[in-house]
């Protein structure tokens, strides 16, 4: 069964064509990820997958719900489908436990109960249980990445998408929030999709390395194929500039 | 300055329960009529943004003399016969709801845009979104620079005496040219306008405290 289909997707801001002929099938319980250098579109493209940016031509399926017809409720398909965004954006307004309860309540209506034991144990798996009535302002970028993903994870999503999720971090913070990232992955039952600059753990995770180069899908290849000998010329150039860093 | 407030006591209290009637009704529908604007102007819908934008332009744009006179002497002659201080009052209202929708919007638009990507992202809706997370932000961010608008208003409504609005400073007026004693007259309500709006400034920084 696919999770996302994108067919001949194309994506406009204003004249600059942002996502060329995109063709993509990723299957329920894959980890794929994304790569390739600054404004190639691999942004845009996990923004299109919950709606966040419109396509502008082609059909984009997710959770068999189509996203190029003005009839989906896109809402509706945002409950199955998680985000993670490089900045947190964790509610600034709310406490820590309030980030990861407050969507349950106001738009899945679990009883107040199940949703606070659902969010303290979710606390719990990303380590953070005692900052439960923190603010976000009162936390490091590394925690609140991991209350972000907490809380995305309290909608019980079948998809989750990671738009660069450490590249805001300082350095000792990241494998922190990287933990967590593979325990989520390795539930087969979950599908991410996860734009990263982090090859070391790209290669860990991974089933699947798609390879972005100006707005379209240069590579598309198994993991330990993509790693060993990339097909392009383009991911080559990529791979051998990013590894020597 | 003492004989104009023991003799004149009853007029100035007509006068500053007249100013004080006012500014509340004025900062009450001002408040509702700036924020509907406020919210129009930061909508998706552009037609929604176009109204809003055109509201605050106009009655930000025209002297609230113009704005309180044109209540006065010409909707009395084609449509309804109004008194001075309801025109005042509703000249009042809309020139700061104009003011009071700017504020609000500058508030709402300083939230970061992360935040309503934040909350639609789980399934929010534009108006959840709004509710839970952008408007709550907005308000600590407005609330300072609506006290300003809020002592303007008081201040402001000063513009009754020019339509009979029996008012503090029509007061002023009248017992400036019945006493001749113009100093003091101006000066003792000069005092009771700052008896109204100093409380206000204060009350005002409490609350920006209170939700710092």
């Amino acid at each position: 069964m696919s999770m996302i289909e994108f067919h001949d997707v194309q994506k406009y801001y204003g004249q600059f064509h942002a996502l060329k002929d995109i063709n993509l099938e990723i299957d329920e319980g894959e980890t794929v990820v994304l790569i390739g250098p600054s404004g190639s579109g691999k942004s845009t493209l996990v923004r299109t997958v919950n709606g966040l940016e419109s396509i502008q031509n082609g059909s984009l399926i997710v959770n068999n719900q189509d996203l190029s017809s003005p009839k989906t409720d896109v809402n509706r398909l945002r409950t199955d489908v998680g985000m993670v965004f490089q900045h947190f954006y964790l509610y600034a307004n709310k406490t820590v436990l309030e980030n990861v309860m407050l969507a349950p309540r106001i738009v899945s209506h679990i009883p107040e109960d199940e949703n606070r034991q659902r969010a303290l144990s979710l606390l719990k798996m990303v380590g953070l249980e005692s900052k439960a009535a923190n603010m976000p302002s009162q936390i490091s970028g590394g925690q609140q990445q991991r209350v972000a993903i907490a809380r995305s994870l309290a909608m019980r999503p079948k998809l989750l998408l990671f738009d660069e999720p450490t590249s805001a971090l300082d350095p000792e913070m990241i494998d922190d929030v990287l933990q967590v990232i593979k325990k989520i992955t390795s539930d087969s039952a979950m599908t991410s999709l996860i734009v990263t600059h982090e090859m070391g753990f790209a290669k860990e995770v991974a089933n699947r390395v798609i390879f972005m180069d100006d707005g379209r899908v240069v590579e598309d290849d198994d993991k330990t194929e993509f790693f060993r000998q990339p097909k392009t010329e383009r991911a080559q150039q990529f791979l051998s500039k990013i590894i020597t860093h | 300055m003492i004989n104009i407030f023991t003799h004149y006591s009853h007029q100035l209290l007509v006068g500053f329960g007249w100013t004080i009637f006012s500014s509340l009704l004025a900062l009450l529908f001002s408040l509702i009529i700036g924020a509907a604007f406020a919210l129009m102007e930061v909508l998706p819908n552009k037609v929604c943004r176009m109204i809003g934008r055109t509201y605050v332009e106009i009655f930000r744009n025209i002297p609230l003399l113009v704005i309180t006179m044109f209540f006065y002497l010409v909707i009395p002659m084609y449509l309804v016969k109004i008194n001075g201080f309801t025109a005042g009052t509703i000249g009042l209202t809309l020139y700061t709801s104009a003011f009071i929708a700017e504020t609000i919007r500058a508030g709402i638009q300083s939230v970061d845009n992360g935040q309503m990507e934040g909350a639609r992202s789980v399934g929010m809706t534009y108006w959840q979104a709004m509710r839970y997370i952008i408007l709550p932000q907005a308000v600590k961010i407005v609330i300072p620079p609506l006290g300003n608008q809020f002592i303007n208003l008081v201040k402001n409504s000063s513009v009754l005496a020019f339509v009979a609005g029996f008012d503090l400073m029509y007061q002023a007026n009248s017992i400036a040219s019945a006493t001749f004693d113009t100093i003091n007259s101006y000066f003792v309500v000069g005092l009771l306008y700052l008896i109204i709006t100093l409380p206000l400034s204060y009350y005002m920084r409490y609350l920006e405290k209170r939700t710092a």
